[in-house]
């Protein structure tokens, strides 16, 4: 469990990080916690049944990537390797749409740099039926259901094919067909809602479940509270994460709760509450599946704190290196989620570095030729846009008159 | 036909409606078992089950939330904010939320939700059990906006606005629950000698973006929603001039063909409003006004609307539009 930080001198309490730059970061070596200390419990458990769960850290991958304990979750080959490989896609296609920002032909990106496990191993927990209530750093989740590249670069562009028509900025995907429902701007309001999908999947009487996903930064918001309360009196079948990667833009998490865990939150609201390795793609899939088996046992939602590190800027309008030492990630325990895998998958005789170059390189082709495709839809540089028409269409079902009168104004 | 109040022909859409659609739901705070503290979801719950008809933890925020994923999702929520003055918790979900899921997501999405609210002075609410907030939802582009005024219009609008597949705010003028209100705090009438209180007992919808000419007349356009429609009516008997009124009804989208037709004969226009003044949604109502009907106005526009000021509480008869205040603004449009 990390130690709260605060400024002693003042004359209230001031959370503050653990280092700033200049600063030595220093993490005491590793995880006190080992894959193992935790049992997994049944899932007719109560909240009170995970109460060293919330606080300790679930983990199956030790510091040298061998899976132990009874969270190991004992997947095939071939889920392990469509995991990396998802996660390694996520990373290349990240890579190749910052240089686009940077190069002008986007206008905004965020990353999921060090945190590619999150989406990709919890989606592949879920059935394919399962509604996936995201915010802006759960975009891998796209993978796993298969959409088309192309598709998810148009967005980012906001060209001619880009199926939300150029109204949202980049990373806002909306993808209907996956169940990924739109996201939105205000962080946090996903939450709260997600709880109403489910509601309605349980009132249909439909063996769906919502999963929904928000920082550690907006876990500090009112949708919060609202999400797990409304969750924990209505009990439907819905699996709430907070993603501590402890970076809110600049803020740290220190400031985001005067707490210990976040995973301790859920107990006050009687869920039960797991705090996960979020660099563990192995414990965050056994954990996930867990939820979505007990949320379809009709027996409620599940509180998961996915502990991890934010390695990137917040967006490519933010620059790090002004609030925290440019080499934290590297000294944070939690590792590289890619790095890890790879590395379980290699002792396991079932991956090497040759086979991981060739992957990269087919990866690398294939999101070159996805941006080049979707380049001959307009880039933001050159367009072509959406029609202007677009900004009048869809603000409502049917345009009213004094929309369609300002579309003749505009003229377009 | 059937006598009923505001109450009960609101309780009629809302059972019809559970009746005619299995995935209707309404829920918010005290509406289930209770029946809400209006008593206009009264019975529900016993007649359509407790997971229709259902009691929501005292945050509108939450329920707001939970109502646009419950839309995204198949259903078709009906959720009550207790009062309008306690809607501003939900005010992100519903601005930002709802009303721009569908243009957001390329239509991928969307979510009929409707949010039925008290609303309105009338009743000793002091600030917070009296505002008349629509102009903070007219201004947000994806909202449709809707003010009854009486039974029959009551029951006709909540069955379209259920209906739409867009969100609706519906304000419901709580001092007009039980009788129409003329401006006499003394005079308590109720709907039964109304004939607005006459209401079918069977399903019927009045379309949204249709106002209602309460009174035909030719000297003057009054215009008013909600509880000032009842007021502005005693203000042209009061006022002896031959004045229209229009019950706005639908305020997102208005009816612009029949307000502007009116105005167009009449030459002269009042608008009424209990909400304060500036930016209220009588400024819009004006302005569009003289855009359309600039040649034809022989008199300047007037409103008569609520203080720039909070609600009060024991002083609210000096704060609402006035028979005697709108009847001074209709006579002023007859000098010109």
């Amino acid at each position: 469990m990390p130690e709260r930080l605060t400024v002693s001198e003042a004359p209230y309490t001031i959370g503050i990080p653990p280092f700033r730059p200049g600063e030595k970061a220093d993490f005491g070596g590793g995880f006190a916690e080992q894959p193992g200390d935790l049992n997994r419990p049944e899932v007719t458990c109560t909240a009170q049944d995970t109460a060293t769960h919330a606080v300790g850290l679930i983990r199956v991958l030790d510091d040298e990537h061998v899976a132990s304990g009874e969270w190991d979750p004992k997947l095939d080959e071939e889920t392990l390797l469509k995991g990396l490989e998802h996660m390694m896609r996520l990373r290349i296609f990240d890579d190749r749409m910052i240089k686009m920002q940077r190069t002008g032909l986007l206008s905004f990106y965020m990353r999921s740099y060090g945190e590619e496990a999150i989406a990709i191993a919890q989606t592949m927990a879920l059935e394919e039926q399962d509604w996936l209530f995201p915010s802006y750093r759960q975009p891998g989740a796209q993978f796993v259901r298969g959409r088309d590249m192309v598709s998810m670069i148009c967005h980012c562009i906001g060209n001619t094919e880009d199926n939300v028509r150029g109204r949202q900025m980049p990373v806002h995907y909306t993808w209907k067909e996956g169940r990924f429902i739109s996201i939105s701007s205000p962080v946090g309001t996903q939450f709260p809602q997600a709880v109403g999908v489910a509601m309605a999947s349980a009132y249909r009487g439909l063996d769906e479940v919502c999963i929904s996903w928000l920082g550690d930064g907006t876990s500090a918001q009112g949708d919060f509270h609202y999400a797990v309360n409304f969750a924990s009196t209505f009990k439907p079948p819905v699996i709430l994460n907070v993603v501590n990667n402890q970076w809110a833009i600049s803020t740290h998490a220190n400031l985001a709760t005067g707490g210990r865990t976040f995973a301790e939150r859920g107990l006050a609201y009687d869920i039960p509450s797991f705090r996960v390795d979020g660099n563990d793609f192995l414990a965050l899939y056994a954990v996930t599946k867990w939820a979505r088996d007990r949320a379809s046992a009709g027996l409620g939602p599940t509180f998961i704190e996915v502990y991890t590190y934010r390695a990137g800027a917040h967006s490519s309008s933010d620059d790090p290196s002004a609030y925290r030492p440019q080499d934290e990630f590297e000294c944070w325990p939690g590792g590289d989620p890619i790095d890890r895998l790879k590395g379980h998958l290699i002792g396991r005789g079932l991956w090497d570095e040759d086979k991981h170059t060739e992957l990269t390189e087919r990866i690398d082709a294939e999101v070159m030729a996805a941006y080049k495709e979707a380049c001959t839809f307009g880039d933001l540089a050159n367009g072509p846009y959406p029609p202007a028409s677009t900004i009048f269409t869809e603000v409502y079902e049917e345009v009213p008159w004094h929309v369609q009168e300002q579309r003749e104004e505009l003229g377009k | 036909m059937a006598k009923m109040n505001m109450i009960a022909a609101l309780n009629s859409a809302l059972d019809l409606q559970l009746q005619r659609d299995p995935n209707v739901v309404i829920f918010g705070e005290d509406v289930g078992y209770f029946g809400g503290v209006f008593r206009v979801t009264a019975g529900l719950q016993e007649a359509h089950g407790a997971h229709r008809v259902f009691d929501s933890p005292l945050a509108e925020g939450g329920i707001a939330a939970v109502a646009f994923g419950m839309g995204i999702n198949g259903l078709r929520p009906v959720m009550e904010i207790q009062f309008a003055d306690y809607i501003f918790p939900a005010y992100d979900q519903i601005v930002n939320e709802m009303a721009k899921l569908r243009h957001r997501s390329g239509g991928e999405f969307w979510t009929p939700v409707t949010i039925r609210t008290p609303a309105g002075g009338g009743i000793r609410g002091g600030h917070h059990h009296s505002q008349s907030p629509e102009a903070q939802f007219t201004h947000t582009p994806g909202l449709k906006v809707v003010y009854c005024s009486n039974p029959y219009n009551a029951k006709g609008l909540l069955t379209s606005a259920i209906e739409c597949n867009d969100p609706v705010v519906f304000f419901e003028p709580k001092r007009c629950y039980r009788g129409p209100f003329y401006g006499d705090p003394h005079k308590v009438p109720t709907w039964n000698s109304h004939p607005d209180g006459e209401v079918p007992e069977d399903y019927y919808s009045i379309p949204l973006e249709q106002a209602r000419i309460v009174k035909e007349g030719g000297a003057c356009t009054v215009i008013a929603w909600g509880t000032m429609v009842h007021v502005a009516e005693e203000a042209i008997r009061q006022s002896n001039v031959d004045a229209e009124l229009i019950d706005l009804q639908t305020l997102l989208p208005w009816d612009r063909d029949t307000v502007v037709e009116s105005v167009r004969k009449t030459g002269r226009c009042v608008i009424v409003h209990e909400a304060p003044k500036t930016s209220g949604f009588g400024a819009e109502m004006s302005a569009s006004i003289q855009e359309r009907c600039f040649w034809h106005l022989e008199a300047p526009i007037e409103r008569v609307t609520g203080w720039d000021t909070p609600f009060p509480h024991t002083t609210e008869w000096d704060y609402l539009p006035s028979p005697g205040r709108i009847a001074e603004a209709i006579a002023r449009t007859q000098e010109a």
